[in-house]
């Protein structure tokens, strides 16, 4: 479970998360919606024990976050690959860099790509890529530490339409497979409505949270056809448009 | 089909041209200062089973130890102060200013400090390339994306493996690049250097030569010194095809060498 605690984030002088409460349970989906600049992407790097709270405080499974966490899964939105690295290089990063002995890594990350369908690509450096396979080796990445909590900054927003519900599929059947708790950042509204099980909306003139809706659709493909879909991708918006005036 | 044997072949190339235009000049001029190229290989080969190699050889020594004190030096300093912005905040004006000095003109001092031998010559070389080695190390560290820096950190990583996962490898090109630059200076400052007081060197028999008016002994030095600069690139494009596969399809070359 993850506790936050009166959270206040700065960058430089400016505050950008003020006196931040919030719960989210463990094996849970939750998006956190909000326009430009309203904090979201802090607020993950804080849960990702890249950036330090001002003050206030973020608890995972009863313990504080100071640093880096080992079971936690971040994806970044520009993907966060190194360029000097071939697709595996890349996908094994993470495991390489906790010491996992070289055979074990290797069961692992063929395995995980060929699940992702990019084991063929895997001599391949990341300027060969198309977005969507980067985005591939991103999440073959963070998932080879087995991690419990995945953490997704704008993990889609910079693919094209078709390659972003691809990986929005993706992302359901691996939560189907393994109920990792799940936190993704998005401006999208109809991705916040297919990921999240709870949709937090954030304001951006407070800094703060002006909404947390429940959303019991999550879990099948199929939704994002359903007039279910649509009336929940309705009412988040009109509350977004709430926020701004 | 003409296209794709320039590409293949292009020192090939090159070679035959420079050697076509030399021998142009040779018989415009109808001067002994531009003599017959193909005597002056046949000279060349000559002198190569004579001192010529022992010749090539010092300068090279010289040139390659050189480069490798200014690469330990330049490159350390300049990852640390593209690491450490407060201290680039003192140094980096500094750095600026001196940048551009001409360093050779310090000759003197060198020679009073460091004596007449190689310890001078070494020197002047290194305190010239050593600056375009550190700021080219300094500004591709400074370049790097944050979230790059996030990407890393979010695994876990210690201070160690950014370096060995994330910054060695960003700089790489560039200071490939920034050595490909400082070994031409490094050979024409070398020229200069081996002017005085020594017997050998590239430099040293090239003027030698001049002085005894022998201008066939003295292009074949020519050439000796041209083939050590063509090996010294050749082996730096090694190793950036081996080192940097990956900066070069990102600048869509070919990665066949």
């Amino acid at each position: 479970m993850i506790e936050i605690n009166d959270l206040v984030m700065k960058y430089s002088d400016n505050i950008i998360l003020n006196k931040i409460n919030l719960q989210i349970d463990a094996h849970e989906t939750c998006a956190i919606i909000g326009p430009s600049g309203c904090g979201k992407s802090t607020l993950l790097y804080g849960l990702a024990g890249i950036v330090k709270p001002a003050s206030g405080s973020i608890t995972i499974d009863n313990s504080i976050v100071v640093g880096n966490r080992k079971e936690t899964g971040v994806i970044l939105q520009t993907y966060g690959l190194m360029p000097w690295k071939t697709v595996w290089e890349n996908a094994s990063l993470g495991l390489s860099i906790r010491g996992v002995k070289k055979n074990s890594i290797e069961e692992k990350i063929s395995i995980i790509l060929k699940q992702l369908h990019i084991y063929d690509l895997r001599d391949q450096y990341p300027v060969q890529l198309s977005g969507g396979q980067r985005q591939r080796v991103a999440i073959a990445r963070a998932l080879s530490i087995e991690p419990d909590l995945l953490l997704m900054d704008e993990p889609f927003s910079s693919l094209d339409a078709i390659a972003r519900e691809e990986l929005q599929n993706v992302v359901v059947d691996l939560y189907n497979q393994k109920a990792m708790t799940t936190i993704i950042v998005t401006h999208s509204i109809e991705e916040a409505v297919f990921l999240g099980q709870k949709i937090i909306i954030m304001d951006p003139t407070t800094g703060n949270i002006k909404k947390t809706l429940d959303n019991h659709h999550f879990g099948d493909h199929a939704f994002r056809n359903t007039t279910d879909f649509h009336k929940t991708c309705v009412e988040v918006r009109k509350l977004m448009e709430v926020t701004s005036t | 089909m003409i296209k794709s044997i320039l590409l293949n072949y292009k020192t090939v190339y090159a070679t035959i041209f420079v050697i076509l235009c030399w021998y142009l000049f040779h018989v415009i001029i109808q001067s002994n200062i531009i003599p017959n190229p193909f005597e002056t290989i046949l000279v060349f080969f000559q002198l190569l089973q004579d001192d010529l190699l022992l010749h090539v050889g010092v300068s090279f020594l010289r040139i390659a130890v050189s480069v490798l004190v200014a690469v330990i030096l330049g490159g350390s300093l300049g990852l640390f102060l593209g690491l450490h912005e407060k201290y680039d905040l003192y140094f980096g004006p500094v750095i600026y200013l001196l940048y551009p000095l001409p360093k050779i003109a310090f000759l003197p001092v060198f020679m009073i400090l460091f004596g007449l031998g190689n310890t001078s010559k070494i020197a002047l070389i290194t305190i010239i390339i050593l600056f375009q080695i550190l700021v080219t190390t300094r500004d591709s560290v400074k370049g790097l994306s944050k979230e790059l820096f996030y990407s890393i950190s979010s695994l876990g990583a210690n201070k160690r493996q950014v370096y060995q996962h994330l910054v060695l490898p960003a700089v790489m090109p560039k200071l490939l690049t920034a050595l490909r630059i400082s070994v031409g200076t490094s050979i024409s400052v070398l020229f200069f250097a081996e002017n005085y007081a020594t017997t050998y060197g590239i430099g040293y028999f090239i003027m030698d030569s001049w002085i005894r008016v022998d201008y066939v002994e003295m292009f074949a030095g020519i050439i000796a010194i041209s083939l050590l600069g063509l090996l010294v690139f050749k082996a730096i494009d090694l190793l950036e095809a081996k080192l940097c596969k990956w900066a070069l399809l990102e600048k869509g070359e070919n990665t066949n060498f």
